[in-house]
């Protein structure tokens, strides 16, 4: 252990201001992306699963129809 | 070999080959960037000539790293899109570049933090700096031609020829110390030679870097999976798969 007591860890020698805004700026990145992953994939799931509900409704065919690039910028909206 | 190559490029496999391998890298990300916060922060001892704001190190080296590692995998992954046409490249490529910006931005703001107490200044028009800066650009480039064109397959190949020429700067960054030595510090890592840290020092900066680039696999596997989702929404197995998971 580098440090004696816990306010010498946070105040880094004087340089805690340097130290723990590059790490706090990281460390808040690094959990954004990871939220941001989820939340991309719990969002398209959703889609999916309206849309094959969706297609229950009218009919497998419907789904089959309806072409491809509108289908995808409708998942890239919601 | 070819014949895996060939299965690895179809979506389906290789949505399932990385929901088998992801947690893996979600794991060994955790437990690398914890064990290496912890010993970086509170347990290597202070730098004799910084004191404690070397301690920035552990954060800037290891996003220093990815932002120029995941630069060259975009431009990889762009030369394997364009020469072959397999589309789990291109969209890797594209799930990869927000984290290559934050990446560079962190490598960034964290040297200019630490640039106050260290050099008295937080920007200089420094040749790392500067070529840094640009991969930043390059990275906003990327992600802004990407959303420019109606037609996904002329922004794919835009962003492809992007990072296939803008990789270029890599090798700049990476020899700016040495070729035009004005205010960054030479590299702390190198094959060549051993670190001039000591092992105390340098072990949780490797730890963190391994742990970074944990991360970035599982990103990237993770998020990949996701624009397979929404690429192949209208195939088969990804409705049936859709219906599965909930």
């Amino acid at each position: 252990m580098a440090f004696d007591s816990l306010s010498a860890f946070l105040a880094m020698g004087g340089h805690g201001v340097y130290v723990w805004a590059s790490w706090g700026v990281t460390g808040l990145l690094l959990v954004g992306v990871v939220l941001h992953a989820r939340a991309e994939r719990r969002a398209l799931l959703r889609d999916l699963r309206r849309r094959a509900r969706r297609a229950q409704h009218h009919g497998a065919s419907d789904a089959a129809a309806t072409p491809v690039s509108h289908r995808e910028g409708h998942a890239r909206e919601s | 070999m070819w014949a895996f190559i060939h299965k690895l490029g179809s979506p389906k496999w290789f949505y399932a080959i990385s929901t088998r391998l992801q947690p893996w890298f979600w794991g060994a990300a955790a437990v690398l960037i914890l064990v290496g916060s912890a010993w970086g922060l509170a347990f290597a001892p202070a730098d004799y000539q910084q004191g404690n704001s070397f301690r920035i190190i552990y954060v800037h080296v290891p996003a220093a790293f990815l932002a120029q590692s995941i630069f060259v995998s975009m431009a990889v992954a762009g030369v394997i899109f364009m020469v072959w046409k397999i589309k789990i490249a291109d969209m890797a490529a594209a799930m990869m570049a927000p984290l290559g910006a934050a990446m560079t931005f962190v490598a960034l703001f964290s040297g200019a933090v630490w640039g106050v107490p260290t050099w008295g200044t937080w920007w200089m028009w420094d040749a790392r700096l500067t070529s840094m800066l640009i991969l930043l650009f390059l990275y906003f480039g990327v992600i802004a031609l990407r959303g420019a064109f109606s037609s996904r397959d002329s922004a794919s190949r835009a962003a492809s020829v992007l990072a296939m020429v803008g990789v270029i700067n890599i090798p700049i960054i990476k020899y700016s110390v040495d070729w035009w030595y004005t205010l960054h510090q030479p590299a702390t890592f190198s094959v060549t030679s051993r670190p001039a840290m000591p092992v105390e020092m340098w072990a949780p900066l490797l730890i963190m870097v391994l742990g970074f680039y944990s991360f970035f696999i599982a990103v990237t596997l993770m998020r990949t999976r996701s624009e397979i989702l929404r690429r192949e929404a209208s195939k088969r197995w990804v409705r049936e798969l859709a219906g599965e998971v909930s």
